[in-house]
């Protein structure tokens, strides 16, 4: 199996639909072991999801911008493993009012907390793992992304936290590949989760994005991006960081839908 | 199962899973304006169901429940079709 053995950090499960769901799901049907985390209210929302993975995890509560929470987290899981194989960061959040094409009046402490909150963070949980990633002997670190390469309807603020977290990942691979820590991002194709359907205007996404990619695409099914973040989680991409892997049908590589079939091979 | 045994077991979720004021719980309240759910609690709502009944509700049925009426009607729908 895939991850065999490994110990794993998940954040950001909120619902069966969440992406970190899925991830859970397809790490412990590889053989991993794993700790889930969430925050706030969402927690018992995440207590109740859990129920419906193939083993029940233990769930701890870690806001990831408290430091306290993250200490008390990574403490556990020392006494629990006494290392750490690999950590999903599943987090995002930005307030309304840095969404949904609100950007020129955004104020500065709304786009502060959506980077804080979606891009910092990701320093914050591979800082917090560090140590017990060099008792592992290395680690990896998965972040997840919608890329903003180029702007998109409604996403604001939160595309440029994204943008932010792109640059912070290989900041962070610079600076953790001492340790034979990796880190990278999945960019994933819209998918409907809670955290999406809070960005108004983000839905028609879905339908272009089909039309787009010449893979397709289903928003209603995470598993493509689980499957490749459990590929960068496993011993499979040792030498792969600072990296942002598309899981999106393939929709960034192209420009514009075709209006017609391509002509088939004679 | 019956209409008024889905209210009884949607009742008895509602105030012991979801803290709601078992006073205000009628058919015609409405989720957001009378009991005081916002968008994360409907979400709460929508598992929970799902895990008391054994269904699957899907986020296009989930945009049609604004009441308790009409969570107990999509209830009785999924378990007799
Ligand atoms: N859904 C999409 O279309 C899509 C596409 C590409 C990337 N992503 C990214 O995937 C990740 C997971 O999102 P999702 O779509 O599965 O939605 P989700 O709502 O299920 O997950 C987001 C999670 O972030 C958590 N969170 C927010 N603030 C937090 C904090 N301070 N501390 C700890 N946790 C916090 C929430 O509790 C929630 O569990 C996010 O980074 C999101 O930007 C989503």
């Amino acid at each position: 199996m895939l991850l065999e053995g490994k110990r794993l950090l998940i954040t950001g499960i909120t619902t069966d639909d969440s992406i970190a769901f899925s991830a859970a799901k397809v790490a412990q049907e590889q053989g991993a072991e794993i700790v889930v985390t969430n925050f706030g209210r969402a927690l018992r929302l995440t207590e109740r999801a859990v129920q419906r993975l193939p083993s029940l995890p233990p769930v701890l509560e870690m806001d990831i911008t408290n430091d306290d929470h993250v200490a008390a987290v990574m403490a556990d899981l020392d006494s629990r493993w006494g290392k750490l194989d690999g950590a999903l960061h599943a987090i995002a959040f930005a307030p309304s009012d840095a969404l949904g094409g609100n950007f020129l009046n955004t104020p500065q402490e709304s786009a502060a907390t959506a980077f804080v909150t979606s891009a910092f963070s990701l320093k914050t949980l591979a800082v917090g793992a560090l140590p017990l990633m060099q008792k592992a002997g290395g680690g990896s670190v998965v972040g997840l992304d919608f890329d903003n390469t180029t702007a998109w309807p409604a996403y604001d603020w939160m595309g440029v936290a994204k943008s932010a977290l792109q640059s912070v990942s290989r900041y962070l691979a610079r600076d953790l590949g001492r340790y034979q820590i990796r880190v990278n991002l999945v960019s994933a194709g819209p998918l409907r989760t809670v955290a999406a359907r809070s960005i108004p205007g983000f839905d028609h996404l879905h339908d272009t994005w089909s039309e787009r990619a010449p893979l397709r695409w289903d928003s209603t099914n995470p598993l493509a991006v689980a499957k490749m973040i459990c590929v960068l989680l496993s011993d499979w991409a040792p030498l792969t960081t600072g990296e942002v892997i598309h899981v999106d049908g393939g929709f960034h590589a192209i420009s514009a839908p075709a209006e017609e079939e391509p002509q088939p091979t004679e | 199962m019956e209409k008024t045994d889905i209210e009884t077991r949607l009742r008895d979720v509602l105030v012991t899973e979801l803290g709601l004021d078992a006073e205000k719980i009628n058919p015609a309240a409405n989720f957001e304006t009378d009991l005081d759910v916002d968008s994360l609690g409907v979400v709460e709502l929508l598992m929970a169901m799902e895990d008391e009944f054994g269904v699957k509700i899907p986020d296009d049925e989930a945009e049609h429940i604004h009441t308790v009426g009409e969570a107990i009607d999509l209830v009785h729908q999924k378990l007799n079709s």
